[in-house]
């Protein structure tokens, strides 16, 4: 029943819930930590959060917030998968605080979905609400015992540098910013130099 | 490595060119990135977009995402606003249409009417 070949396909998802509810900062943050077999990723948005019903709810297929489709299935989806691979999902969100999305999976699981194309993910994220909500994104991997590796990529620090003027969508900008995620997220699985 | 210093450099370069355009956009695509449009390939679609706008330097154009539009069937879709005029409405836009569809609509300015669909 998924509707998702790849994580990055739900990350997406659970961001576009985020800024639908009007948040202005989004964060992604993505934990692999092959010492413990575990990869975690959380979402967290500053957007308009949910009361406790819905959020009791939320996670039930027929239910979304949405009026132009009566069910909602991204979150289920998302939580399925997390379960089916010995892991665990969690929403913990307050009104007019925002919303914390988390999933745990057993990184080497067999039902686990690859990654996927990450990049892409992020690009949609950087450009789809380029006006109104700002990206802060965080990945460490921890190859081997002691050692983290880590990238991090923040829109408000580009935006610092391209002012007003300029915005990240224009096509010079995105080339570089794709070149500079492809580029971080290659570090992060590169063998650790010495 | 490429590091944020560069930015400053590509900064000059799109202001120069953004200028010589002259200011604001002319036209809005907006690609629908619910849940049924990310199953149906819209995340691709947005990057055949962003490529084309690469490919082809257009930098007065707005590229954005909304969600569910309703039409879940005929997803990706995808839409196209010029200037003031009224929002076209395409359907089943996969990345492969997608250079197609911004060279007759964008830069010829003619509308693609088998790709229409009508919005609620």
């Amino acid at each position: 029943m998924t509707a998702f070949r790849e994580l990055s396909q739900h990350i997406l998802d659970i961001f576009e819930n985020g800024a639908k509810a009007g948040a202005t900062l989004i964060s992604l943050e993505i934990e692999e930590d092959f010492v413990i077999d575990l990869l975690a990723i959380t979402l967290h948005d500053n957007g308009s959060g949910m009361d406790a019903e819905t959020l009791a709810r939320i996670t039930d297929p027929w239910v979304t917030s949405r009026t132009t489709r009566k069910v909602g299935l991204g979150i289920p989806f998302f939580k399925q998968i997390a379960e089916m691979c010995n892991g665990d999902f969690e929403i913990i969100s307050q009104l007019g605080e925002g919303t914390i999305t988390r999933a745990i999976f057993q990184h080497s699981h067999i039902d686990r979905p690859p990654m996927g194309d990450l990049v892409g993910t992020l690009t949609c994220m950087i450009v789809g609400y380029d006006a109104s909500a700002d990206v802060a994104y965080r990945h460490r991997v921890r190859p081997t015992d002691e050692v983290w590796h880590e990238f991090t990529f923040d829109t408000r620090e580009v935006r610092a540098i391209l002012g007003d003027e300029v915005p990240l969508s224009s096509p010079e900008v995105l080339a570089f910013l794709r070149e500079m995620l492809q580029e971080g997220l290659l570090s992060l699985t590169a063998e650790p130099q010495g | 490595m490429k590091s944020l210093e560069e930015l400053r450099k590509i900064k000059e370069r799109a202001l120069e060119r953004r200028s010589l355009a002259g200011a604001g956009a002319r036209a809005r695509i907006t690609v629908a990135m619910g849940t049924c449009g990310i199953a149906a390939g819209a995340r691709d679609t947005m990057k055949a977009i962003l490529d084309e706008m690469e490919r082809r330097q257009i930098s007065d154009v707005v590229v954005t995402q909304t969600g569910c539009l309703g039409l879940c069937e005929y997803e990706p879709l995808v839409q196209i606003q010029v200037g003031e005029s009224d929002i076209v409405t395409y359907g089943k836009i996969d990345a492969s249409r997608v250079s197609t569809l911004i060279e007759k609509h964008l830069v010829n300015d003619e509308p693609v009417a088998e790709w229409q669909v009508q919005t609620g």
